[in-house]
């Protein structure tokens, strides 16, 4: 090393281990980056979701009754858990990406010796931090309001975490093809929000009509509340080998859909 | 083994625009190159393909001999890039902006905190280290992408006009930094509107225009081929008209001062000679315009518009 600090010989190659690094600290970043912003990040959905355990769990719910042979509030715990864990996982990788886009220094990453998969698979980390994380604030609260019981503990796991990444991805695609921010907000509301209320939340499909079901049945999110809630009651209204093959193929397709935006530099490079 | 080495690079916009119209380049190790040009004349293209912002259309381009199209990561190792426009997270703290871009090239963090305090002492940003990066000076700023640029230690440093919209005083501490930087063996390619700045750092100059390389050549050899200077000479007491001086061109300019055009083939003293007789008493003398903007406009504003080729303005 010479008098300014440069190491003046070696060429910097990438070095073993380097891609870790530079995950790690893309991961690193998306953490501080929900911590900083709390206020945005983890406050709005635990309010929420409490006013959805006080007016459908206690007060409607009370008049409901039984639903999957439990109490009207222990079916929809499962459900409404989910809801957070997707539009946070969602909400956190569009916001981020598009952000960085508007404000350029995604350029930071762009430059750097990072392939391409691994700029997706830290976003996608991210956005399952955040996805966890308020899943797990979610789940603090139901506590407070009736009992969860998890029958199979690989299911809740395994569709939650399906679940995050999917919408991570889905967040990804949202930003990258961006232009404002009224895109990144056109899909949680017009799109997201619906298909989450129209899939099995805080109802079984059984109660509805044929034709119902049957257009329930082509909603993906059904699969996702359906799968998780199935760890925790041991009940579901959709076949869950179904739902976990429909849920893997999606992410493994949303992935590789991801990292081909990013190497055509779709939305990113002109 | 080049620095860089463009060949035949094209870029055409979606919009039709051809930014770059087959550009061939060559920058060696340890030197310091600028490259100039009008706005909207391809330079800010031409790095954004090298550090794989933008999308070429076809040609190569080459970082220390790793081809960006086979070899990226490489690539990218070798590079750093200072763009023209602010592009850090604004919100960040410029330690954590120093500490991540150090990770993203796969430096540890306890490295890349010890590279953060040398970068951050180098560029006198140290006391603003848990600043929120958008309360920083419009100078510190543009230290602060350079210390960015430079965290990973690259061999190769690109600055897209690093010292835009900042005070003559930063940008002489700034110049004296990236002259010691040089010394030190990295090898800086510079584009810059001020050409005092290029003509006093550089070694090299391409002048790029219209997407067309149309000069590159030793900073020496460029300026030597200025064909004629304007000199600009103060009399001590005003003068009512341009003295006439057989062979040169002369005028009165609107503040008193006399433009003196001189070629190559002549020399001052007669001038000087030719004034006194006329009792004339120069107090003082400059150059109209800096060498290198004065041949820059001529290169530029000579180009020939039906063939893009330089009017013959200068010598050969």
């Amino acid at each position: 090393m010479n008098r300014s600090g440069i190491l003046t010989d070696a060429a910097p190659p990438p070095r073993d281990g380097h891609r870790w690094v530079g995950f790690r600290t893309i991961v690193i970043r998306e953490f501080s980056r929900i911590v900083r912003i709390w206020g945005q990040t983890l406050v709005p959905p635990a309010i929420t979701a409490t006013l959805y355990f006080v007016i459908f769990g206690s007060l409607i719910g009370r008049r409901i009754g039984e639903m999957g042979g439990v109490s009207y509030m222990q079916y929809i715990a499962p459900g409404l858990i989910m809801m957070s864990v997707i539009t946070n996982s969602y909400g956190n990788v569009v916001s981020s990406f598009f952000g960085a886009k508007f404000g350029r220094h995604i350029e930071e990453l762009l430059v750097a010796p990072l392939p391409n998969w691994l700029i997706v698979s830290g976003y996608v980390a991210g956005g399952l931090v955040r996805g966890l994380l308020v899943g797990l604030v979610v789940t603090l609260i139901a506590l407070f309001f009736t009992r969860l019981h998890v029958e199979h503990l690989f299911a809740v796991l395994a569709a939650v975490l399906l679940t995050a990444v999917i919408f991570s991805l889905l967040g990804f695609v949202n930003a990258v093809f961006a232009k404002n921010f009224d895109q990144i907000s056109f899909v949680p509301t017009f799109i997201l929000t619906p298909m989450t209320y129209l899939g099995g939340v805080f109802y079984s499909i059984a109660m509805l009509p044929d034709w119902a079901q049957s257009l329930s049945r082509a909603n993906p999110i059904l699969y996702m509340v359906n799968a998780f809630r199935y760890g925790f009651l041991g009940h579901s209204d959709v076949n869950l080998g179904l739902s976990f093959a429909l849920m893997a193929v999606t992410a493994a397709a949303l992935f590789g859909s991801c990292v081909w935006l990013l190497e055509k530099g779709i939305g990113t490079r002109e | 083994m080049q620095a860089l080495s463009l060949r035949k690079l094209t870029k055409t916009y979606r919009n039709g625009v051809q930014a770059l119209k087959g550009i061939d380049l060559d920058v060696g190790q340890g030197d310091f190159f600028a490259l100039l040009g009008p706005n909207g004349a391809g330079k800010t293209t031409a790095i954004g393909i090298i550090a794989s912002l933008v999308n070429k259309t076809s040609g190569q381009a080459l970082v220390f001999g790793h081809d960006t199209d086979t070899d990226l990561e490489a690539a990218k190792a070798c590079l750093g890039l200072v763009p023209q426009e602010i592009n850090f997270n604004q919100f960040e703290k410029v330690s954590t902006i120093l500490v991540n871009q150090a990770g993203f090239y796969g430096i540890p963090r306890r490295v890349a905190k010890e590279r953060m305090e040398l970068w951050l002492h180098r560029l006198q940003l140290w006391d603003k280290r848990d600043a929120v990066s958008r309360s920083l000076s419009g100078g510190m700023k543009r230290r602060l992408m350079i210390a960015r640029a430079l965290i990973h230690e690259p061999r190769l440093l690109i600055l897209d006009e690093p010292t835009a919209g900042v005070d003559i005083e930063v940008r002489r501490s700034m110049w004296e930094f990236l002259r010691q930087l040089n010394e030190d063996g990295t090898t800086i390619i510079l584009t810059t509107h001020y050409l005092e700045e290029a003509e006093s750092l550089c070694r090299h100059i391409a002048i790029i225009d219209e997407g067309r390389i149309i000069e590159n050549d030793r900073m020496a050899t460029v300026l030597r081929k200025l064909h004629s200077e304007v000199f600009v000479l103060n009399p001590r007491q005003p003068v009512a008209a341009a003295p006439v001086l057989p062979g040169y061109a002369v005028k009165l300019a609107d503040d008193g001062s006399i433009e003196v055009e001189v070629t190559k083939a002549q020399n001052l003293n007669e001038i000087f000679a030719a004034l006194s007789a006329r009792g004339i008493e120069v107090v003082s003398m400059r150059n109209k315009a800096n060498r290198l903007e004065e041949l820059f406009m001529r290169l530029v504003e000579g180009r020939d518009a039906e063939t893009g080729l330089p009017k013959p303005a200068v010598s050969a």
